[in-house]
């Protein structure tokens, strides 16, 4: 079915218009409604749930008034810093000041030009899709050093000069990484990726082999590095650099910073979704359903299995900032160059050679790769169950109820 | 030790440093005259059967009426676990005394809060700045006689009784 | 002063950071002049004083009596050692005996108050590394303790507890049985402090080897209290210059011991505010045992006048040692009161440790040393 959303747009114009105009029409619409009913609300809500979810981690309520469970929280606080006075302080450089966070945003929802939500919803399947993904998030990077350098604050420039050391460095463990799935699916469109894999988790890249593995969570971690989040936080670490590059902003300027960092944590679920887990991927027939004679249902469970894999590693970052603590730059570093890089490397070379003695794969393998990673999620799992059984529960003495 | 054998041994070292031993108070202590106090409290760390080797303590005390800013040193050791205290007087209207900082580091900050407070100075000491009030405070607080300023910095230091005298 | 110090022939200089005084890690209002070559610190300069409330000389114009209340703002995350410390130096000049029952509450409230405070110093130190949740759980422990201290003074930070001669009010059996209560809560939750934090290895990596401070700079710089112990030294006034009912109390002054990395580096401090919290619970639970009968306060003259004649005393609050130097003149008023507190000292040797560390090493030291701006300034 090669048939996408400017396709579709494109036939509901009149015939008179020029195909060209069309498309740019259409490419505009699209754009419109990717930002508004999808990334906008994602974000915000991402922001919600990121402070409930923390917040239960940390024995407290979090937001809960706006809207049931708090829900609306994001459209108060979308409001509230509208509302704000715009501070640009008198000693910046203005224009840099003024651009830096859209630069920021552009290139975060750039991503989403690529990122698929089924089997045929998807804004542009370019066939250079992953490399224009890599190639745009680091965009992020120009304008957090903008904001860093503009705001003529030593707190931002610490913080942006950190900032652009860690991206830059991270986005090499990441990159080969990536390249380890290319390798395995022999394209760069993420469609084409996505298609190489199947529905079931034998077929999914993560356990093509022990090194696909591994090279799923080192993309993990260095996303996370790259999208500034805890334990990687450090350029915007409070307790050290104030905001650092978000220091000086002020309104809505500030919000578009953080509406990227939430957007992000889905952009880097999708991704992970897309290159190892298999995508939108559902069976053919489900419960006796074919699932080519119903495109709608279809749409719509490709969707939900794409947003739940997705969304699961955002969740799983939001967990791992509620647990862990920041490491120091120095750390940060080697960390990076002296482990990842490495061992990013091994993985891509031991694909390659296991790609020259199978090329299609080997069944043993994959299934000893799955049976082991559940080991691993099943221990886990007991561990975390074990500790909530054995947590403590909350104190209540009412000394005067 | 006791606090007769520690003046003993003090005199000892440095003879005619010490004087006025006071036993009967709950802090023995007893006086060095300003001239010799380095040279006390170095013998007071080194010597082998004091070692003080910690200043717990450095404060000022005014005293108006003798004229003299009394300055009382607790030093205490841990091995041997023994104290003692010991005082200076220096005059009230050209308070000078030399520095311990070059004995313990930490009458650094403690010589500067007597700075700060008693507008004591003590010589030879590395960074004399005041270090509790702002550098350009009037005046030593803590001495007995401190009058306070009118205003400070354009600011009154005055306010209206937060309720009326009537009522309170 | 690093001009040119990579031999490359381009002109460099340091950079100057103004950490506070109103900076998220300060613990109050502190500030740091910072000279910085990119990351690594070449100078940290403390500038003190921005909470100084001149409590000595307020001091001197308070009645002896009408002297406590003002003692627990020196050190409000411990107040009730600062009520202690000169409580205890009024009843050595004036001669007052403190009944029995009197000593074990002040040691029950005490006890109670080391375990909030030594709470938000290893709390607030979790926050500094980058951890917020066991920041949150350990105000989350707090917060009883607050409750069981309004419960036992009616207050929640400021106590205003003690008298001189005793106490103020004397703890009823069901706040023992609500101490005990919380006790066997409590205790269990420290091994989960240890889980999420203390044995976490970016938590050990970021704090082992960081910012050592070796024995005899501790006691030239005259480090107290945790600070102290963490390098190696055993020493805690409770057990070797004993007072109130300590002598009759069985607990172990834990010490420095290098588990992870140098002796004397900041996930010693660390650690042992960890293991004094379980020590300050075997104390509590000994004081509720032992507690005699019989009234919790002396009878104290209104008009107090000790005789004229001076003290000094040092009681071991959770940032160390504290010592009230008091001189009474014989008439209604303290003629001089001296707080020395641990913070004042602890706050001196940044300026010795911080060369050659990183900017985020410098909040650890902070943080490790558990300095409280209100104690330093007074």
């Amino acid at each position: 079915m090669d048939f996408t959303v400017q396709d579709l747009i494109a036939t509901l114009l009149p015939g008179a218009v020029p195909a060209a105009l069309g498309y740019a029409l259409a490419a505009v619409a699209v754009a419109f409604a990717v930002l508004s009913f999808f990334v906008a609300p994602l974000a915000g809500v991402t922001s919600w749930l990121e402070r409930r979810v923390w917040a239960r981690m940390q024995s407290r309520v979090g937001p809960n008034r706006v809207g049931p469970q708090g829900i609306l929280q994001w459209l108060a606080d979308g409001v509230k810093n509208i509302q704000k006075e715009d501070i640009i302080p008198a000693s910046a450089d203005r224009k840099l000041f003024l651009l830096a966070p859209y630069v920021v945003f552009s290139g975060f929802l750039g991503a989403f030009v690529v990122i698929p939500f089924g089997s045929w919803l998807i804004p542009a399947d370019l066939n250079i899709g992953i490399l224009y993904l890599l190639a745009i998030t680091s965009l992020v990077v120009v304008g957090i050093l903008m904001a860093g350098w503009s705001s003529n604050n030593k707190w931002s420039l610490l913080g942006g000069m950190r900032s652009a050391a860690q991206i830059v460095s991270y986005e090499i463990p990441a990159g080969v990484a990536v390249l380890t799935v290319i390798f395995l699916s022999g394209t760069l469109s993420m469609q084409g990726i996505i298609k190489a894999q199947g529905w079931a988790p034998w077929d999914w890249f993560i356990f093509y082999n022990p090194f696909t593995l591994v090279a799923f969570f080192l993309f993990f971690t260095a996303a996370l590095a790259e999208g500034n989040r805890t334990p990687f936080d450090i350029p915007e670490a409070e307790s050290e650099l104030v905001a650092g590059y978000v220091t000086e902003y002020s309104g809505m300027r500030f919000l578009f910073f953080f509406f990227a960092e939430w957007g992000n944590l889905y952009v880097i679920g999708a991704i992970a979704a897309t290159l190892f887990l298999g995508g939108w991927q559902i069976p053919a027939t489900i419960f006796g359903v074919t699932m080519a004679e119903h495109p709608l249902l279809k749409g719509v469970l490709e969707f939900a299995v794409f947003f739940v894999k997705a969304y699961f590693w955002a969740f799983v970052a939001m967990w791992v900032r509620g647990t862990l603590p920041r490491v120091r730059v120095d750390q940060l570093m080697a960390m990076c160059w002296k482990y990842m890089v490495p061992m990013s490397f091994i993985c891509l070379f031991g694909t390659i050679v296991l790609l020259v003695i199978w090329p299609e794969g080997n069944t043993a393998l994959t299934m000893a790769t799955l049976a082991v990673s559940c080991l691993i999620v099943l221990y886990f799992m007991w561990r975390v169950v074990y500790q909530i059984m054995h947590s403590r529960p909350t104190l209540y003495l009412k000394p005067y109820v | 030790m006791t606090a007769k054998e520690i003046f003993e041994r003090v005199n000892e070292l440095c003879p005619g440093a010490a004087t006025d031993l006071d036993e009967e108070c709950l802090d023995p202590f007893f006086k060095v005259n300003a001239a010799s106090l380095k040279e006390v409290c170095l013998a007071l760390r080194d010597d082998g059967a004091l070692k003080f080797s910690v200043l717990s303590d450095l404060t000022a005390v005014d005293l108006p009426t003798e004229n003299v800013i009394q300055i009382v040193y607790h030093l205490f050791s841990y091995e041997p676990q023994q104290q003692i205290v010991i005082k200076a007087d220096v005059d009230r209207d050209a308070s000078r005394i030399a520095t311990v900082e070059g004995v313990w580091k930490v009458a650094n900050w403690f010589e500067r809060e007597v700075f700060d407070l008693f507008g004591v100075v003590f010589e030879g000491h590395s960074d004399l700045r005041r270090i509790l009030l702002p550098e350009d405070w009037v005046g030593y607080p803590l001495r007995k006689d401190f009058v306070e300023q009118e205003e400070y910095d354009g600011i009154s230091t005055e306010r209206e009784p937060l309720v009326p005298e009537n009522m309170r | 002063m690093s001009e040119d110090a990579a031999g490359t022939g381009l002109h460099t200089e340091d950079m100057t950071l103004n950490v506070g005084p109103q900076h998220p890690s300060t613990h109050g209002v502190l500030r740091f002049v910072v000279k910085t070559d990119g990351e690594v610190i070449n100078e940290a300069i403390p500038d003190v004083g921005y909470l100084h409330r001149s409590i000595e000389k307020i001091g001197e114009k308070c009645t002896w009596h009408g002297y406590v209340p003002y003692t627990d703002r020196a050190d409000y995350l411990a107040a009730m050692f600062a009520n202690q410390g000169f409580c205890m130096a009024a009843e050595r000049l004036g001669d007052v005996e403190v009944p029995p029952r009197g000593e074990y509450c002040r040691v029950i409230a005490c006890e109670l108050n080391r375990v909030a405070s030594h709470l938000i110093a290893v709390g607030t130190f979790g926050q500094d590394i980058g951890a917020i949740t066991p920041f949150l759980h350990a105000l989350r422990e707090r917060e009883s303790i607050n409750d069981l201290m309004e419960e036992i003074c009616g207050a929640r930070l400021t106590y205003n507890y003690l008298r001189i001669g005793g106490v103020g009010y004397d703890i009823k059996p069901e706040t023992c049985a609500r101490i005990t209560a919380f006790l066997d809560h409590f205790e269990p939750i420290v091994d989960e402090y240890n889980r999420l934090l203390s044995y976490n290895k970016i938590f050990i990596e970021r704090l082992a080897n960081v910012a050592v401070i070796s024995k005899e700079d501790a006691l030239q710089y005259n480090l107290v209290g945790p600070n102290l112990r963490a390098s190696g030294v055993q020493w805690d006034i409770r057990r070797d210059i004993p007072y109130s009912v300590y002598p009759e109390l069985d607990f172990e002054v834990p010490v420095g011991r290098g588990e992870r990395g140098t002796l004397g580096d900041s996930y010693d401090r660390y650690y042992v505010r960890i293991r004094e919290l379980m020590e300050s619970c075997k104390i509590l639970r000994q004081c509720l045992d032992k507690m005699p009968d019989g009234p919790a306060v002396a009878k104290v003259a209104r008009k107090f006048k000790p005789p004229a004649g001076e003290t000094y005393v040092r009681i071991e609050a959770p940032r160390g040692d504290m010592g009230y130097y008091v001189v009474s003149d014989g008439s209604e008023y303290p003629y001089r009161v001296r707080i020395r507190t641990g913070s004042f000292t602890a706050m001196s040797i940044i300026d010795k440790i911080s060369p050659g560390i990183m900017v985020a090493d410098l909040i650890a030291l902070i943080a490790s040393l558990d300095v409280d701006a209100p104690e330093i300034d007074r």
